[in-house]
């Protein structure tokens, strides 16, 4: 039973990283209806910068929202200057886009910094609690989430911006006769997206280790969790990437070793599709004919 | 008088009369010139050049599956790494474990990823969008995995070593261009039945499933039987271009299918056109020549300068290179130099 | 009287395909002019030729300003409310939340206008943290014209207001715009397909058939004019 909890708690941990990727992910497809695949390698771009900051000498929490602006106005030029000129094409179109971005983020990552596996500072300290279960670091990764989460949904849901971002979102066109720049808010949610895919990477490098191929599997989970909870609901991917984080802790313990690993949680996953096709949350599109 | 008729009038005559018959002309021409080209090609290049252009012509095999799915039926597939994988396992354990013959290997490999891809495509009917990518995506993961897990048939980690076929000594060429052959015979076979399938009732369907699924149903299309069979082909094609690629290689391990071959041939076919059987081609090319190039340009970031050249091609043709410029070809440039062509005779006999 | 909005030999074009063919019309300054025409006259055309939602060509001046290279965001902060086809409402939006995007491109505070909005539409008043998308036809109707009005706009464009709402809801919704029409001094375009109604409201019509304005004038005069009725009834 102790041990159940544990992996439960650790499983939390690990998904409210995947939760927050998750978050980005549909942020941007309520949007434009494209899936990022770029996400996860603009998260650990963003983490390198964080790596370098610290460094050279700056406090964690210092270098961490520094980190996260950069990461923002960076989130915000990619869209203005790579998504932009394929926003009217057919999504597969900009789909490819997204994956050359990944290449070009890994492949400069790997170039700059080199592909040797860095240590990541953790700001929290290395203790376990409650009797051995769960540490210090996880109930940190957590609560941090937790307040991004908090500060997120005090944004979207009190300021002008927020309202005229979501309006932007569900309808272009009428937020465009109201003189909203749709365009922009645009812009500024690639940027929130890129913000919080840095926080993502920030909390799981002490863990991964830092290197280029860092975020590739947290994408994967992410996606995956974005979809359980229903890739429209915001809610929904949090929620998502918390019970893929779980699950992919218990499959490990009591099912299956390391190898399998995804496959099984992927399958799972897939079964709960099955019987829910636009996941927990998500919303079926209603097609009038 | 040696006047040319102005244009206006003549492209307006053509278009109603004419140009079908020229377009059709045309490209039997420009096919016949290609399939020429072909034949010489490999024997004024090098073995290493004739292998690279048999690995195209894999390639674009693999994405005509991956068109027919896709651009045609509408369905997106993130896996199709794994079919291949599946076809040059298939190849690879019937040559190893059977001593079946590399040629025929073909049809079972047919066969049998015809038979995941019906699999496959029953579920996946329920699915639509980013969850079908979710879905095809855990194919792609799922296989290089359970290729290492199975190691008593797989070969494992380290895969299964093949002999590379020796050519029939009665033809004299060596064995890369004997290959390349080989798989040229099996390019012009999928083409061909690409384009009947395509251009016939079964493509029909398939384009209006993709477009207007409710409408497609009203008109009495049964979608779920031809979404499974768009999945089912159009895997064959891809498990048919895996075991080719089993056999010209010559070895097949879990590493060589991960979920950037996926991704590489869904690039290529954006790349051609999504919704084109020439497109395939340009793709393969796409998918054998950059990151090669990009190599050249760079070493240390290639693969940047690979994103990059997927990036221009985007922006440039947003519809693939066959998707923007084969309509724009055969409507303009095409018709304009015919009709140029019997202006300027028709002057002349006047 | 001055006109507010004038359009000057437009054009209009889907892709290739050129819709409006040279439309001359004119919204003069407080008051009311009407379109009319049956399906496909190029009516909601036109509409989004204004705010820049096709490619258009000509000139489109609109107090004093040319509109035609402008997007339809600035369009919308120099003054012009257009309430499209269908209402255009954030049906997953609360009406609070879509009367204050309507304020976004305002001048004055978002708090005044509100209490104004809800002055004329007290239904809104009362359903104000509801979900859009949950009202009636009538009630999204009204709620997307004080949207359009939370801007303090001086042009308000109307599209097919009347379109699947029942009479009294339809006279009820017109005798409030004219209301406001006449209080808050601001000029309407109205496209309508019930023209015996809107020909009531307005000052000046204009009968559109297949991108061509072929009749114009007093909106008293079009209301006696047959060639309203051939041109919706082929008669």
């Amino acid at each position: 039973m102790h041990q159940f909890l544990q992996q439960v708690f650790s499983g939390l941990a690990a998904g409210a990283v995947y939760a927050s990727l998750a978050l980005a992910l549909v942020m941007i497809y309520r949007a434009t209806d494209l899936v990022n695949f770029a996400q996860g390698e603009m998260a650990m771009f963003s983490t390198y910068i964080a790596w370098t900051l610290v460094n050279a000498g700056l406090p964690f929490w210092g270098a961490f929202l520094i980190t996260l602006a950069v990461s923002f106005v960076g989130g915000m030029a990619v869209e203005r200057i790579v998504i932009r000129p394929v926003e009217n094409a057919p999504i597969l179109t900009a789909v490819v886009v997204t994956i050359g971005l990944l290449l070009i983020f890994n492949s400069l990552a790997g170039w700059i910094y080199s592909y040797t596996l860095q240590e990541f500072p953790s700001p929290f300290p290395d203790r376990t609690l409650f009797g051995a279960l769960m540490t210090t670091r996880d109930l940190g990764v957590i609560a941090v989430t937790l307040m991004m989460l908090v500060a997120l949904f005090c944004f979207f849901r009190f300021t002008a911006t927020g309202l005229a971002m979501r309006a932007a979102a569900q309808n272009p066109e009428s937020a465009r006769l109201c003189g909203i720049p749709v365009g922009w808010m645009l812009a500024v949610g690639w940027g929130f997206a890129a913000a919080i895919g840095a926080v993502a990477g920030i909390m799981v490098a002490p863990v991964l280790f830092l290197d280029p191929n860092m975020m590739s599997g947290v994408l994967l989970y992410a996606f995956t969790g974005a979809l359980l909870g229903g890739i429209t609901s915001p809610i929904g991917a949090v929620i998502g990437g918390l019970i893929v984080g779980v699950t992919e802790n218990l499959v490990g313990t009591y099912l299956i070793a390391s190898q399998l690993k995804l496959t099984v949680a992927l399958i799972l996953i897939i079964i709960v599709l099955v019987f829910r096709p636009n996941g927990l949350f998500g919303t079926a599109v209603v097609r009038r004919v | 008088m040696s006047e040319t008729v102005p244009a206006g009038t003549t492209e307006k005559l053509a278009i109603s009369g004419g140009s079908g018959a020229s377009i059709a002309a045309w490209r039997w021409l420009g096919g016949a010139v290609l399939i020429a080209l072909a034949v010489v090609l490999p024997f004024t290049l090098s073995n290493y050049h004739v292998f690279q252009l048999t690995q195209v012509m894999i390639y674009a095999i693999a994405v005509l599956g991956l068109n027919i799915l896709t651009g045609y039926n509408g369905q997106i597939s993130l896996g199709h790494g794994g079919f291949f994988a599946a076809g040059a396992y298939t190849a690879a354990i019937l040559m190893h474990r059977y001593g079946v013959p590399y040629w025929a290997t073909l049809p079972p490999a047919a066969l049998m990823c015809f038979a995941l891809g019906v699999l496959f495509g029953l579920p996946a009917l329920r699915f639509e969008g980013p969850y079908l990518a979710l879905v095809t995506l855990a194919m792609a993961v799922a296989m290089p995995q359970l290729l290492k897990y199975f190691d008593t048939w797989t070969g494992g980690q380290q895969g299964i070593r093949l002999a590379k076929p020796m050519p029939p000594i009665e033809l004299g060429t060596d064995r890369d261009r004997w290959l390349y052959f080989l798989v040229f015979v099996v390019l012009l076979i999928a083409v061909r039945i690409a384009a009947n399938l395509l251009n016939g009732r079964t493509g029909r369907a398939f384009v209006a499933i993709r477009d207007h699924p409710i409408a497609a149903a009203a008109m009495g299309i049964n979608t779920a039987r031809y979404k499974t069979l768009a999945f089912g082909t159009s895997t064959a094609f891809t498990g048919v271009a895996g075991a080719l690629a089993a056999i010209v290689i010559g070895f097949v391990a879990p590493e060589s299918f991960t979920l950037f071959l996926s991704l590489s041939f869904l690039v290529g076919s954006a790349v051609g056109g999504i919704a084109t059987i020439g497109g395939a081609v340009v793709g393969g090319f796409f998918i054998e020549f950059v990151p090669n190039f990009a190599n050249d340009i760079s070493d240390a970031a290639p693969w940047a300068i690979y994103g990059m050249a997927m990036l221009l091609f985007m922006y440039v043709m947003p519809r693939g290179v066959v998707g923007t410029l084969g309509p724009w070809s055969t409507r303009h440039w095409l018709v304009r130099a015919t009709q140029q062509f019997r202006a300027a005779r028709d002057a002349k006999k006047m | 009287m001055a006109a507010i909005l004038e359009l000057r030999a437009v054009k209009a074009f889907y892709g290739q395909s050129e819709v409006l063919h040279g439309i001359d019309l004119a919204v003069e300054e407080g008051g009311m002019t009407v379109l009319l025409g049956a399906n496909g006259a190029g009516k909601t055309t036109t509409l989004r030729a204004i705010c820049g939602m096709v490619r258009s060509e000509g000139q489109i001046l609109f107090a004093g300003r040319r509109l035609e290279r402008c997007t339809t965001e600035q369009i919308a902060g120099y003054g012009v409310a257009h309430v499209p086809e269908g209402r255009g409402t954030f049906i997953g939006l609360t009406v609070e939340e879509n009367l204050r995007i309507g304020a976004y491109a305002a001048t004055g505070r978002p708090h005044d206008n509100m209490q104004l909005m809800y002055g004329y539409f007290p239904i809104l008043a009362q359903r104000r943290r509801q979900q859009a998308g949950a009202l009636s036809g009538g009630e999204q109707q009204m709620l997307a014209i004080a949207r359009a009005l939370m801007m303090s706009p001086r042009l308000l464009v109307l599209d097919e207001p009347s379109f699947g709402l029942a009479p009294r809801v339809v006279e009820a919704i017109f005798g409030i715009v004219e209301r406001i029409k006449r209080e808050q001094q601001v000029s309407v375009l109205l496209v309508e397909q019930n023209a015996s109604l809107a020909l009531e409201m307005a000052d000046r019509a204009y009968l559109l058939e297949t991108g061509y304005v072929v009749t114009s004038g007093s909106a008293k005069a079009l209301a006696d004019d047959p060639q309203i009725r051939r041109s919706y009834l082929g008669y």
